[in-house]
């Protein structure tokens, strides 16, 4: 009983003040129909990893989401960019919640995290370009 | 005039049909005289011809696997089927106290509701016309009861609508529909009507709408004890010395409209909403259960499925343990019926068509989050007379709804304390299990300060994380174009689920899906 209270006050205090790391607990669900974060790690943190997880690392099930981290596949923008926009076998098309700037910003952000060290810029225009 | 006469003779026969014959043969003469629609279910399925021992490996132990593989090993093939998980259902899914659930990634919650207290993660509330579902649960002897979608004193709730202050739906329901009555009125009295309603249909209206708004007989609709009998009183009638009530003011009609409120006042319309809706005693997963008791012996658990080999002569598909303990085992059958959400199948080894390949490879799953949130006590009973329904709120958590069965219990109940769908769900997903419970219980607040003291402790299934499904339901890339290549045999495998139905995310679906693949199946393979 004790540890359930416990448990429930931290969970409630960490929702109370913004702790949770940089990440803008407070751009969450800010809009049923979109994502409004703009920063790419946050839009990573409010979306991607939900099904990539936190670290890049994927998740295997029945079915499995394949890793981000250290994924050659990033080399070229385009893509992952077309992935992000257009959807691919069980990745559902997120061009519908995720503006060009969010999605060249979260592109730039895989490609700079997780191992994988791609640092040329994700140009806007090839968002808007790919759609 | 004769209209009127054919009609009187037409329910004339219909009586002596239905006194001679009984109400199944009433039915049918109906159809037949253009009264009733068919549902697309007519009854137990009946596959007639022998099979000549005939095999065929079902893959998914779900309502359309099971269902499969209950009829056609009533129909005399020698049925197998292959399962992902620990146990059968699918979808079909109940969590209760004692259950751990551990999604994509490793997070793990351990649900720690009273004994006899559950959630439903998946489908929760069975319409009155899926005619399938509920004669399956009548065979099966699973037992159902209400479910009350529609409660007028549950809460329309919006943070930008009278302070962010719930409004009990009756009020809004009652004041909306009043206001517009006098709208209308007030139109067809100003012979603003006359260009598209006849004289007597005009005064008829009227009629129509001093009934359906309670308008007094001015046609205005306004605080009294004629409209309190709808929207409630400010002073509710009572026995003895201070009995007489007191009529509540009604809400101005710019309020509510400017409210938005409205947008939730036919939601329990639809048919798929309508009354009466049901839910099985004790959770949905007695549906999976009443299956299992009966075709449980046919299923291979922990069966991981990895290729699907078809050929000329038949199916040989392969398989891993789910635990990832090393061995390749093969299971093979003349036929199959694949129930594998196409999600997953994408990621499988196969040799079905092209095209087949192709729509398999285009149809990703919906985001959705559901929370079960156990409180001490049913302070929505007990503080704010709420049984069973639900609320729904613009907030991240869409709806509130209330448990549909054990009313006035005095221990912990459970709440669907949320069930949300598109970016709201894409973000839920992505946060860890305790933090979307902490987030929900935040949220609910609003609606029942009550949450804050009552809350025990909750779970959430967000199912882009369902390690066996990999989201809610089959989205169409294009429907239109892709349906009847999905559906149609593909060598020797015939594809089956509520994807493969216009029931989508309805074991309905599942179902109906099943039953119409095992039918094609049977005539191929009888020659019929």
């Amino acid at each position: 009983m004790k540890s359930f209270k416990f448990a429930v006050a931290a969970a409630v205090a960490l929702m109370a003040s913004p702790v949770i790391a940089q990440s803008d607990a407070d751009m969450m669900f800010e809009d049923p129909g979109m994502l409004t974060q703009t920063d790419g790690e946050d839009i990573y943190n409010a979306i991607c990893s939900g099904c990539h997880m936190p670290e890049g690392q994927g998740a295997v099930g029945a079915g499995m989401y394949p890793a981000l981290a250290d994924n050659p596949n990033l080399e070229y923008p385009g893509y992952a960019i077309y992935l992000i926009l257009h959807g691919q076998k069980a990745m559902p098309a997120l061009g519908g919640v995720l503006s060009d700037e969010q999605i060249a910003a979260v592109v730039g952000y895989i490609r700079t995290s997780f191992g994988n060290d791609y640092a040329d810029e994700v140009s806007v225009q090839e968002v808007t370009d790919t759609r | 005039m004769s209209g009127f006469q054919t009609e009187m003779s037409r329910r004339q026969l219909l009586t002596m049909i239905g006194t001679a014959a009984g109400s199944a043969a009433m039915y049918n003469a109906m159809t037949s005289l253009g009264f009733a629609q068919e549902s697309p279910y007519s009854g137990p399925i009946n596959l007639e011809g022998d099979p000549n021992g005939a095999s065929v490996l079902v893959l998914g132990a779900g309502l359309a696997g099971m269902t499969a593989a209950l009829e056609l090993r009533n129909a005399g093939y020698t049925v197998q089927i292959l399962e992902y998980r620990e146990k059968a259902g699918g979808r079909c899914w109940t969590l209760r106290g004692g259950d751990k659930y551990v999604e994509l990634g490793g997070f793990e919650q351990d649900v720690k509701f009273a004994e006899g207290n559950y959630i439903n993660p998946g489908p929760w509330r069975i319409p009155h016309h899926h005619y399938g579902v509920l004669d399956y649960c009548k065979r099966l002897g699973v037992k159902l009861e209400p479910f009350m979608q529609v409660n007028y004193n549950a809460y329309l709730h919006r943070t930008d609508a009278f302070d962010g202050k719930p409004q009990r739906f009756r009020e809004i329901d009652a004041d909306y529909r009043g206001h517009v009555s006098e709208l209308l009125a007030k139109v067809v009295d100003q012979n603003g009507l006359d260009e598209v309603v006849t004289a007597e249909d005009a005064q008829l209206l009227l009629d129509s709408l001093k009934t359906y708004g309670v308008l007094d007989d001015n046609y205005a609709y306004v605080k009294s004890e004629d409209t309190s009998e709808f929207r409630g009183w400010e002073k509710d009638p009572g026995g003895g010395v201070d009995g007489k009530p007191v009529p509540s003011e009604t809400l101005s009609m710019s309020d509510i409209l400017q409210s938005r409120l409205w947008s939730n006042l036919v939601t329990g319309s639809s048919i798929d909403h309508q009354g009466t809706m049901f839910q099985p005693v004790g959770g949905m997963d007695m549906i999976a259960q009443g299956f299992e008791k009966v075709v449980g012996d046919l299923i291979t658990y922990n069966a991981k499925v990895t290729k699907i080999d078809q050929s000329d002569s038949g199916v040989t598909v392969t398989y891993v343990d789910s635990n990832g303990t090393e061995g390749e085992m093969t299971a093979s059958a003349d036929y199959c019926i694949c129930t594998i959400p196409f999600s997953i199948l994408g990621q499988i080894e196969h040799n079905f068509s092209g095209p087949m390949t192709g729509i398999i490879n285009s149809m990703p799953y919906a985001g959705s989050i559901k929370f079960g949130l156990e409180f001490k006590r049913r302070f929505w009973e007990q503080d704010e007379h709420i049984y069973g329904g639900i609320s729904y709120t613009n907030l991240p958590i869409s709806q509130i709804s209330y448990p549909s069965n054990d009313y006035f219990s005095d221990g912990p109940g459970v709440l669907l304390g949320g069930y949300s769908w598109g970016a709201t769900a894409y973000q839920f997903n992505a946060l860890p299990p305790e933090e979307r419970v902490a987030k929900a219980v935040e949220y609910g607040a609003q609606i029942h300060p009550q949450y804050t003291e009552e809350f025990s402790n909750g779970v959430s299934v967000s199912w882009h994380r369902v390690p066996w499904v990999l989201g809610c339901y089959g989205l169409w890339s294009d429907k239109e174009a892709q349906y009847a290549t999905a559906a149609a045999m593909d060598g020797r495998t015939l594809m089956a689920g509520e994807h493969i139905s216009y029931l989508p995310a309805w074991q309905e679906g599942a179902i109906l899906s099943a039953l119409d693949a095992i039918t094609r199946l049977h005539a191929h393979v009888v020659g019929a």
